[in-house]
């Protein structure tokens, strides 16, 4: 029986500094063959491994047809990030993966995509508009409304300014605290639902970010009549394993780990904003 | 399958044990009374075994105490009995190893564990390994080292003929009769054991003793003890499935009642027989060159069961006590098809507080709101 806690090793083959705190790894198996047969979808996530430290959940957030190595976007938060944060060009880690259920392309195509995201819970939200993007013809108009909480926050703000630039774009940005450089809207992601063209008869919606953030633009959304059928959102709770042994990811009767992360709203509605689950 | 029975009178208990050693089972782990509580241990003959030892067990309440007849299993499960032998407390899953150039190197733990056969396992420990091997064995991803563990035990059942006052494994269906799940089931009578094989390797055993077939009388008296036995049970939950009304209760006031009492120690966790949650870290050998990764037991009542970084999911008692209780009894429906309480009654009597699953869902539930 294959042991499936075990990780394979990788070799960071490209480090960048997004930020002081958030750094991308592009990581690459040293077994061709496990190179070679992996394959994964936006939305769903690895189990990184640094030696003697832990592991964690990190989404992917390299192009799934891209035969190049798998990219992670990680911030320096605690124990194994900010070891993470030392790795060099050339340094192993392991890599587990990858686990979970992504974004529903095949529902999304044809359809215009909204995408809602707050906090700097981003990363597997970006690693989906970059995907709608690099195959525009197969989507009808892009939303983005991001939220963050101070203007510094908002990493990739030139990528955000090129999307701007393409037909059938909207991106709506906000800021808790605002600044000299920030030209866009003050307060919460809420705060641009007024100015955003969503129809609600042709959107798919996408959200990540804060639960209390998701469920108040749900509500937003509901409201000027987008259906709850279409609303997906993605999920973080605390993983050990990966694989649905640990009990740490649960969430109500659903493990985030291979249940989610990203969910169907329908399927998380009783639950979500429930305190303690 | 369940063989005809057949009598194992109670001086041929020794020549069974050998008869399970000459079967490859190297060690056979029995119950012995020891600090004060029935534990499973390694026994070398039935003296070993815990004659005319008897328990009392209430709401944190356990003790030991003397039946003054020569019967060995008149007593109702201690702390612990399978879940240790299957699901380990501490284990290593996998060694990382570091060669001088950074270099990395993932290999399995061993998997080898020693043939043993266990004796005296109760039906309500039966349900709840059934209920771990869809958790640990089920696909996607099977667990090696639960199959490994699981696969070396041989089970040797005795219906339960002695129910403590906490428990109310008649009421969730799995006891105190063992239906299936094991090799070999005993009944205790006073002469001896009425016996029968639950699969061939369990049948082949007994086939090497030679044993006469149970006569009617022995048969209806083993009968008769266990029907005894459902019927002293006064514990009871109201229904097999409370998923519905547990989860319309979600803001219950009742919650916080229990919520104040609760010390979050966890106990009601480890000696759960059904409980599964672990935590995996990672240690450093001491050669310097490589890392072990390893699970250990962890529950629900713990501030790092839920952390989050920046915040905890279940800061409070009261959600913790929640999630166990919804987990146990709710939503363990909708992951695994039926609760996930077996009635064992460990957690009544290991709450330092004496905190009564039994109660609690009664006091949730209210009178007469049974579920089906
Ligand atoms: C599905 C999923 C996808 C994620 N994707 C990303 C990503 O792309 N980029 C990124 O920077 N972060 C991501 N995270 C969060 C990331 O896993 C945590 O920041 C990380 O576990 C913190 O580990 P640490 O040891 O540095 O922090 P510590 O604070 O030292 O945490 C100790 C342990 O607690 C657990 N833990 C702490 N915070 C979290 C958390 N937020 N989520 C889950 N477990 C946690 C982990 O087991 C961790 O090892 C994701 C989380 C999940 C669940
Ligand atoms: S919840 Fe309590 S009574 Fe039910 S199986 Fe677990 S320990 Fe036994
Ligand atoms: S979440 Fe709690 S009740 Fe459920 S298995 Fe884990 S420790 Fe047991
Ligand atoms: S992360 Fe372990 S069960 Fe989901």
């Amino acid at each position: 029986m294959h042991n499936p806690d075990r990780p394979f090793e990788v070799e960071v083959v490209e480090r960048v500094e997004e930020t002081p705190t958030i750094y991308t790894l592009h990581l690459r198996f040293t077994d061709p063959g496990i190179e070679r047969s992996y394959r994964c979808q936006p939305g769903q996530f690895n189990m990184l491994y640094l030696y003697g430290v832990g592991e964690i959940p990190i989404s992917i957030v390299s192009d799934p047809d891209s035969r190049g190595p798998v990219e992670h976007t990680i911030r320096s938060v605690g124990r194994v990030t900010r070891g993470m944060e030392m790795l060099r060009v050339g340094d192993r880690i392991g890599l587990r993966g990858p686990y979970g259920r992504g974004w529903p392309l095949q529902e999304a195509e044809g359809r215009d995509v909204v995408f809602v995201t707050g906090g700097l819970g981003c990363a597997p939200l970006v690693s989906l508009i970059r995907y709608v993007v690099e195959r525009r013809e197969r989507f009808g108009r892009i939303v983005i409304l991001q939220g963050v909480k101070h203007s510094d926050d908002l990493i990739w703000r030139r990528q955000y300014e090129r999307w701007q630039r393409l037909p059938d774009v909207q991106v709506l940005l906000a800021s808790d605290v605002g600044g000299p450089n920030w030209p866009y809207s003050v307060g919460r992601v809420t705060v641009l639902f007024s100015q955003a063209a969503i129809d609600p008869d042709r959107s798919i919606v996408m959200l990540c970010g804060p639960e209390v953030m998701m469920k108040s633009s749900i509500e937003r959304l509901l409201a000027i009549g987008v259906p709850p059928e279409v609303i997906w959102l993605s999920i973080e709770r605390n993983m050990q394993c990966g694989i649905g042994h640990c009990g740490h990811c649960q969430l109500g009767p659903y493990f985030v780990c291979h249940d989610g992360p990203v969910f169907h709203y329908p399927a998380l509605r009783p639950w979500l904003g429930v305190t303690g689950f | 399958m369940t063989t005809s029975p057949l009598f194992l009178p109670r001086d041929t208990l020794d020549a069974f044990l050998l008869a399970l050693r000459d079967s490859g089972f190297e060690r056979i782990l029995g119950p012995m009374a020891r600090d004060g509580a029935i534990t499973m241990r390694e026994i070398d003959t039935a003296a070993d075994l815990p004659t005319g030892v008897g328990d009392r067990q209430h709401p944190g309440h356990y003790r030991l105490t003397e039946t003054g007849h020569g019967r060995c299993f008149a007593w109702a499960n201690g702390p612990q009995a399978l879940k240790p032998l299957t699901f380990a407390p501490r284990e290593t899953l996998w060694r990382c190893e570091r060669d001088d150039d950074g270099r990395l190197a993932f290999r399995d733990a061993g998997l080898r564990h020693t043939p043993t056969a266990v004796i005296g396992v109760r039906a309500c420990d039966l349900a709840a390994l059934r209920i771990q091997e869809r958790h640990f064995l089920g696909e996607p991803d099977p667990d090696p080292h639960y199959a490994a563990r699981r696969d070396s035990l041989l089970l040797v059942a005795v219906h339960c003929s002695h129910p403590a006052d906490t428990c109310f494994c008649a009421s969730t269906g799995d006891g105190p009769k063992a239906e299936s799940g094991f090799d070999i089931a005993l009944s205790e009578l006073d002469e001896g054991f009425v016996a029968t094989a639950g699969t061939d390797r369990g049948q082949q055993i007994l086939e090497r003793l030679g044993l006469a077939p149970a006569t009617m009388a022995q048969g209806e008296q083993a009968d008769a003890e266990i029907e005894a036995a459902v019927r002293c049970q006064t514990r009871s939950l109201p229904g097999q499935n409370l998923k519905d009304a547990l989860y319309a209760r979600l803001e219950h006031p009742h919650w916080d009642d229990v919520g104040r009492r609760c010390l979050s120690c966890g106990n009601c966790t480890a000696v759960c027989p059904t409980c599964f949650c672990h935590a995996e870290q990672d240690e450093p050998v001491l050669d310097g060159g490589s890392s072990d990764h390893l699970r250990q037991w962890d529950s629900c009542f713990t501030a790092v069961h839920s952390y989050m970084g920046h915040f905890l999911v279940r800061e409070e008692t009261r959600l913790r006590y929640r999630q166990w209780l919804t987990h146990k009894l709710a939503s363990w429906h909708e992951q695994y098809g039926r609760s996930g309480c077996v009635g064992c009654g460990r957690c009544i009597a290991w709450c330092p507080v004496g905190i009564d699953i039994t109660a609690e869902v009664s006091a949730l539930l209210g009178s007469g709101d049974a579920q089906s």
